[in-house]
């Protein structure tokens, strides 16, 4: 399973951090598969992550690589992006990672389009800090900060991109991870700020205080609640839809502002 | 030749930058270092740089430091309250050690304070604002044309020894109006770059330099960058062992160049029994008070940090068995250096915290109570 990819990973560093059954790793495994079928120049692509468990991903790749502040990860790629925008930057970041400290730089990353492929991984929870509620903790679940069942509302994080000026969302799951390799490529093709939501299972600290016995329980939610476009979905509350959420067209950051060098260098040239 | 131009303190910093060599500023509004921005946004574009306004202080930070990665000089300005935000990742800039530089044009605090108004009251935020033991470099100009000629050398320091340097300005300077005179030379540095082969670059090498040579991003040496304690691979570490060597590097790797780091203006000083110590625009007023005193023939000189931190203990120190006076718009900052050199007896202060300039008479004044 593992041969395929393991050039692009950084295999002294293994084995990885993450609990048992935890679906990071699978959805880590979609992601480089993205990276090896695209056929990426390995220098040229940049893992730029926050913190928290599915940040600590870019320190098992073999790529350029920087595990940043929390929730800041989406400044940082700005920059590289910004001083080097023929470089291909993926940015991984966890659920309370991008939407709650990082909340504000995922809607102005979405309102540039700034041509960054992010894919979070939302497990519902804070995972490194024990299961703290998250800001796309369902309502009525239970974290070790709502131990009465979450009073607040989740975000529904693609439409939040989406308003923002994001110009493609997507969503899979650690279940349907090859749809996960397939959107991520198609992330990455879409010229602006892009960004895979990649549902995991957190069997440690939300799977056990929400009523799921095993990892593979978590898993068959996956399945079971996942529907696609055009797709008959049942009436369920939990149902999610899954595969290409939204994509438009609009100017990209990066492309804007070298349009804008050229054009003072034409006046320049012109006096 | 040289040129001379007639320059604002703010403007100076973004011409100074520029002549170092800067091709990425990201910022954030705020008074008054605002004109630093406005300046970088039109010219970065024209010389194939880029300025990018940021949604807050913290993503500037963060911005320059993703910049820095992929090998370009960068910027950012600000002041207090904004300094406050840019903390955390100035603490991330250390421990991973990117070179980059952030100007504080000190306004007065705490909080919102005084907008228009100056203070020297960030000296210690500039020494241990972001938390854990740590370097820096704060350099303060108190001149326009030390504000250009500064600017390079903060980016000089940056780029050598891999670190954030801070600029520490007061709103005096920043918006003072003068003649600078532009050198027709300059000397610059650029940070030293592997020389292996990517195979075996080791990105914080433990090596008798103490800084780690430093590569681009995209060049082909993926290397791994973090917040956490890591390896000289730059892996993240929980060793002790390893924490210890990361950490003795890393809160000693200046020690070996404080020569060069620590700059001082020395006026005066020989035979002066009152030694004044001040920074700044603080400074312009001290040195007036000193010509005055002398003219009467009171034997007063002033001490000047340039380099306000690491703080140039050794260039002090050498003048034992004077009395001291620190002069500085804050309640009671930098005195703190001085009292641990001389012990708090021998060691007068002259504060102000009102957003109004210490007066020359004012320094005169206490100059007289205290000699």
């Amino acid at each position: 399973m593992f041969s395929d990819i393991a050039q692009y990973f950084r295999t002294e560093t293994l084995p990885h951090i993450w609990c048992p059954g935890c679906g990071i790793g699978t959805i880590m495994a979609a992601i480089v598969r993205s990276i090896k079928t695209l056929q990426l120049d390995q220098n040229n692509v940049i893992f730029v992550s926050g913190i928290g468990c599915s940040s600590r991903m870019p320190g098992y790749l073999d790529f350029n690589t920087i595990h940043t502040t929390h929730g800041r990860a989406l400044p940082f790629a700005t920059g590289i992006k910004a001083a080097r925008p023929e470089l291909d930057v993926f940015v991984i970041m966890g659920d309370g990672d991008s939407t709650a400290i990082g909340g504000n730089h995922l809607i102005h990353a979405a309102r540039r389009n700034i041509d960054l492929t992010a894919i979070v991984v939302n497990n519902s929870i804070y995972g490194m800090t024990g299961g703290q509620t998250s800001p796309l903790t369902p309502h009525d679940k239970r974290g070790t900060t709502s131990p009465f069942g979450n009073l607040e509302r989740p975000f529904q994080i693609l439409d939040l991109v989406k308003a923002a000026g994001g110009t493609y969302g997507a969503r899979a799951t650690a279940y349907h991870n090859q749809l996960l390799t397939k959107l991520v490529m198609d992330a990455y093709n879409n010229p602006g700020f892009s960004v895979v939501e990649a549902i995991s299972q957190c069997p440690v600290s939300y799977g056990r205080r929400n009523k799921f016995k095993t990892p593979a329980d978590m898993l068959l939610w996956q399945k079971e609640h996942a529907f696609k476009a055009g797709q008959k979905r049942t009436a369920r509350d939990e149902d999610f839809q899954i595969g290409e959420i939204f994509k438009s067209e609009a100017p990209e950051y990066t492309q804007e502002y070298e349009k804008l060098r050229q054009k003072l260098r034409e006046v320049s040239l012109n006096g | 030749m040289s040129k001379a131009r007639l320059m604002q303190g703010n403007e100076a910093v973004a011409e100074g930058a520029l002549a170092a060599g800067v091709l990425f500023y990201a910022g954030y509004p705020i008074t008054p270092s605002t004109e630093i921005a406005e300046i970088m946004a039109e010219r970065l574009p024209r010389i194939g740089g880029t300025f990018i306004q940021m949604e807050d202080e913290i993503g500037s930070m963060a911005a320059i430091i993703g910049a820095s990665l992929t090998g370009v000089k960068t910027l950012t300005a600000t002041s207090g309250p904004g300094f406050s935000l840019k903390q955390e990742n100035l603490g991330y800039a250390i421990a991973t050690e990117v070179p980059c530089v952030v100007v504080n044009v000190q306004r007065g605090g705490p909080s919102t304070g005084l907008p228009t108004a100056p203070a020297q009251a960030d000296v210690m935020q500039a020494r241990w604002g972001t938390h854990g033991d740590h370097p820096i470099i704060a350099l303060t100009p108190s001149s326009v044309q030390e504000c250009y000629e500064l600017t390079v050398k903060a980016f000089n320091m940056a780029e050598e020894f891999r670190i954030p340097v801070i600029f520490l300005m007061d709103e005096v300077i920043g918006h003072l109006r003068e003649k600078v005179v532009l050198p027709d030379e300059l000397t610059l540095v650029n940070r030293k770059k592997p020389t292996v082969p990517p195979g075996e670059y080791i990105p914080y090498e433990n090596n008798e330099s103490m800084i780690p040579a430093m590569a681009n991003f995209g060049e082909g040496y993926r290397y791994h960058v973090t917040g956490l304690t890591h390896t000289e691979k730059g892996l993240p570490t929980g060793n002790p062992e390893v924490t210890r060597k990361f950490m003795q590097r890393l809160t000693q790797k200046l020690d070996p160049y404080l020569d060069r780091i620590q700059l001082v203006e020395e006026v005066q000083l020989d035979d002066a029994d009152l030694i004044v110590v001040a920074y700044g625009c603080t400074a312009r007023s001290v040195l007036e008070a000193v010509h005055i005193a002398r003219s009467v023939g009171l034997k007063v000189g002033l001490f000047r940090p340039i380099t306000i931190w690491p703080f140039p203990q050794k260039q002090l120190e050498k003048y034992v068995d004077r009395k001291y006076l620190v002069v500085e718009m804050n309640n009671g900052q930098l005195v703190g250096e001085v009292e641990r050199l001389f012990g708090y007896k021998a060691v007068e202060r002259l504060n102000r915290i009102d957003g109004e300039l210490i007066t020359p008479k004012e320094v005169l004044d206490r100059i007289r109570e205290v000699i």
